[in-house]
């Protein structure tokens, strides 16, 4: 096309043709052209806004960020009061969309590859109640899906007296899901420090290993002790404190539950609801995965003597992973963006304290681009890990 | 096992000899091949028994269907009453009770000229201008002002044919402008293909109901004082922008789909741009990408559910609205039931159909 464009271009100029037929200098027009309309539009939108604002007399600028905030916050990762400005309000926002999208991921992953594995299954009835479950799942709306679940709370779970307990120490009833859980003993920051230092050992454990390999050709079983070091680490540090084990389980004191863990309905028909329909969703995902690896990479990998726990982590995972991770990545945005639902169903996420913020200042134009920047960064971080990942794992051709 | 697409051409091609034979032998090949199979087997039958029959006597067998409220609080089983009791306002939302045959005959218009256009054969030129004539006919006859029948402001419509609306209206708009943006996106030229490669990556990148947020809120501020746009147009505007930058991801794999053959063959036809475009690369592109787009299009149907939060009168907002009215309270699994029901046909028609049409085009 550029070979054929530069050809074209020589006899036109030599012969003259009219100015306006000229293809660099159309282009160019053209471009003109479009930034000079999108610039009026901006200007139009622009101009409107300003000659609104001031007949309105509505304030501008993110000065309000460091008022008080005077309203309420049902639940928070750190602590917060009404005395407290719109930018800690915000960030408790933050805090719970993050932690209803990484709870949601972890348990929407597992929950999507069972179903993916399910759907696949040789087992006709397995196979066929998966399938069902995921075409069903895909095609209800996740707002009618949480509605749906924050009813089930409400509407059908009984009070707290009497609680339905599926499991020992789990209580149901329309105040939230309450567990037990261990109590608190300050050996359990050593135990995550202890579990946190197994990880960094199993890393190092598996390059050393790896760099053996390729020296010598003696194969480590590096799975073995890394899991050992992961669980041996934090147990033996649990074991030296002397294995404290009292939990906290939940007691009815007058009308609601106290001590234990506590999840509000709010939260609980959020992250139901997210779990649920995105798992559909990562179902297929994880099939179509599985599909594209054809039989004979299996049967390749056998001839050539691997074990069955090398060929899936030689083999069939790098390519599997291959065509699953950029799908389920964008699924994963998708359930922290769909988790701005929660405005319905009154979980503080941060749409819906924004949103909050722009009932009580007014100040609509900072707050909506607050959320929009906030849901941006999201994105950009995804897509950042998305890059890195696939020049990582790009098929090196010869 | 893997369940291969059924393909009907060739039944002529040699089968694998039967060697099942009875329910009995399929019984043990499919659901007891093997001890693991055979307990997973067993526990599953336990969990439909311990959930089927209770919901089936919920359902079916304890459950009210033409009852007042107050039956319903002494029965057990579900109470299906609230539905026909208030069937008129889930579906029509406040549109004047008397002149609700109007939105049924556009939308009994809408739902045959969807089942028309599902031949494939039915595809040409004409379709697009029955097409264009219908949604003119179904605009009025929800509009009216004209033709003697009475005005019935956009603020009054809703229910079923607020959804449809948002959704048809939403495709049709969406699709031409999605088209344009990843042309541009492809574009040599920097300036407008940063103006698009922003456009669609702002819009993927923020939630839907940030727009409808900025629809509801903020677009009133953008004009100039005295002009006033209709709620409902707002939100199928921010629908419509949404929409399109997803189309335009999925309409630019097609393009790059078509091999760089096929532009140059048209180039030295000496077709010019858009020639080139509309004879050549679309046509191929377009069918490439049908079953992408019907995905996008279903999550666009089902995202119009998303202007509950901005207060419009759609089905679900009106359901909702009915579940407020104390003396139906509590009876929200049912009425959820109904609308996810309505929900499940229209999207499973919609999947089924872009299967079945993408076993056309491949075959």
């Amino acid at each position: 096309m550029q070979k054929g464009a530069s050809s074209n271009a020589t006899p036109d100029t030599e012969q003259g043709i009219s100015f306006f037929n000229d293809r660099k200098i159309r282009a160019v027009a053209y471009q003109i052209a479009a930034l000079f309309m999108v610039g009026l539009l901006g200007y139009y939108l622009f101009s409107n806004t300003v000659a609104n604002l001031q007949r309105q007399a509505i304030a501008t600028g993110f000065g309000f960020l460091n008022k008080q905030a005077s309203f309420e916050i049902g639940e928070s990762l750190i602590h917060y009061s009404a005395a407290d400005t719109y930018v800690r309000a915000l960030l408790v926002g933050v805090l719970n969309t993050l932690k209803v999208a990484f709870v949601g991921i972890v348990l929407t992953v597992v929950l999507g590859t069972f179903l993916g594995i399910a759907r696949l299954s040789t087992n006709w009835l397995v196979a066929k109640l998966a399938a069902v479950y995921i075409e069903v799942m895909q095609d209800i709306p996740i707002l009618l899906q949480l509605f749906f679940w924050y009813s089930f709370f409400y509407d059908i779970l009984p009070a707290p007296r009497e609680a339905i307990e599926p499991f020992a120490g789990v209580f149901m009833s329309n105040r939230g899901l309450v567990f037990a859980v261990p109590q608190w003993h300050p050996v359990y920051t050593y135990i995550a420090a202890a579990g946190l230092a197994g990880c960094i050992g199993a890393y190092v454990l598996r390059k050393w290993a790896r760099k053996r390999q390729e020296r010598t050709g003696q194969i480590f079983p590096v799975f073995i002790f890394s899991l050992g070091i992961i669980i041996g680490l934090p147990f033996v540090t649990w074991l030296s404190a002397g294995a404290p084990h009292k939990m906290s389980v939940p007691q009815l004191v007058g009308f609601n539950f106290q001590g234990g863990l506590n999840m509000s309905p709010e939260f609980g028909a959020l992250l139901l609801g997210l779990v649920l329909y995105t798992a559909a969703f990562v179902a297929e995902i994880v099939r179509a995965g599985i599909q594209a690896i054809s039989k004979g990479q299996t049967e390749a990998a056998m001839a050539i003597g691997l074990k069955r726990g090398q060929i899936l982590n030689l083999v069939i995972l790098p390519q599997a992973l291959r065509v699953i991770i950029p799908p389920l990545t964008s699924q994963m945005l998708n359930l922290t963006k769909n988790s701005s639902l929660a405005v319905a169903i009154g979980f503080p996420d941060f749409v819906s304290v924004a949103s909050t913020t722009i009932n009580q200042t007014g100040q609509a134009i900072e707050g909506i681009s607050l959320i929009m920047l906030v849901y941006l960064c999201f994105s950009l971080l995804t897509s950042l890990f998305m890059n890195w990942y696939n020049k990582k794992m790009a098929l090196i051709e010869r | 096992m893997v369940q291969l697409p059924r393909d009907n051409n060739q039944t002529d091609r040699l089968r694998a000899p039967v060697i099942r034979i009875g329910a009995w032998q399929w019984l043990k090949s499919n659901l007891f091949n093997g001890v693991f199979n055979s307990v997973v087997t067993i526990l599953v039958c336990i969990f439909l028994y311990k959930i089927i029959p209770p919901f089936v006597r919920w359902a079916f067998i304890d459950s009210l269907w033409l009852s007042t409220a107050d039956q319903c609080r002494a029965g057990d089983g579900a109470c299906w009453s609230i539905i026909p009791a208030n069937i008129r306002f889930i579906i029509f939302g406040f549109y004047p009770y008397e002149l609700h045959w109007r939105p049924t005959v556009a939308m009994i218009m809408l739902i045959s000229l969807l089942f028309y256009s599902k031949n494939r054969n039915h595809w040409n030129t004409s379709l697009g201008y029955i097409w264009i004539a219908g949604l003119l006919i179904m605009g009025i006859l929800m509009r009216g002002g004209i033709w003697g029948l009475t005005a019935v402001e956009s603020d009054q419509w809703g229910g079923l044919p607020l959804t449809l609306m948002l959704s048809v209206f939403g495709m049709f708009a969406a699709y031409p402008l999605g088209i344009l943006l990843a042309l541009g996106r492809r574009s040599k030229m920097p300036a407008i293909k940063t103006l698009c490669i922003l456009y669609i990556e702002l819009i993927r990148g923020v939630p839907l109901i940030s727009l409808l947020f900025m629809s509801a809120v903020l677009f009133p501020l953008f004009l100039p004082a005295g002009l006033t746009v209709n709620k409902i147009i707002r939100a199928q505007a921010a629908i419509i922008l949404f929409t399109a930058a997803y189309i335009a991801e999925v309409v630019r794999g097609g393009l790059q789909a078509i091999s760089r053959g096929q532009y140059e063959a048209a180039e030295s036809l000496g077709l010019n741009y858009v020639q080139k475009m509309r004879l050549v690369v679309l046509p191929q592109a377009l069918k490439i990408v049908i079953p992408p787009t019907v995905g996008i299009l279903i999550s666009a149907f089902k995202d119009t559910s998303l202007v509950v939060i901005i207060a419009l009168y759609d089905i679900l907002k009106t359901t909702r609205s009915v579940l407020g009215n104390p003396s139906w309270m509590g009876f929200s699994p049912e009425a959820y039931i109904f609308v996810a029901l309505i929900y499940f046909v229209c999207c499973y028609a919609m999947s089924n159909y872009s299967r079945r049409l993408e076993r056309e085009l491949h075959s």
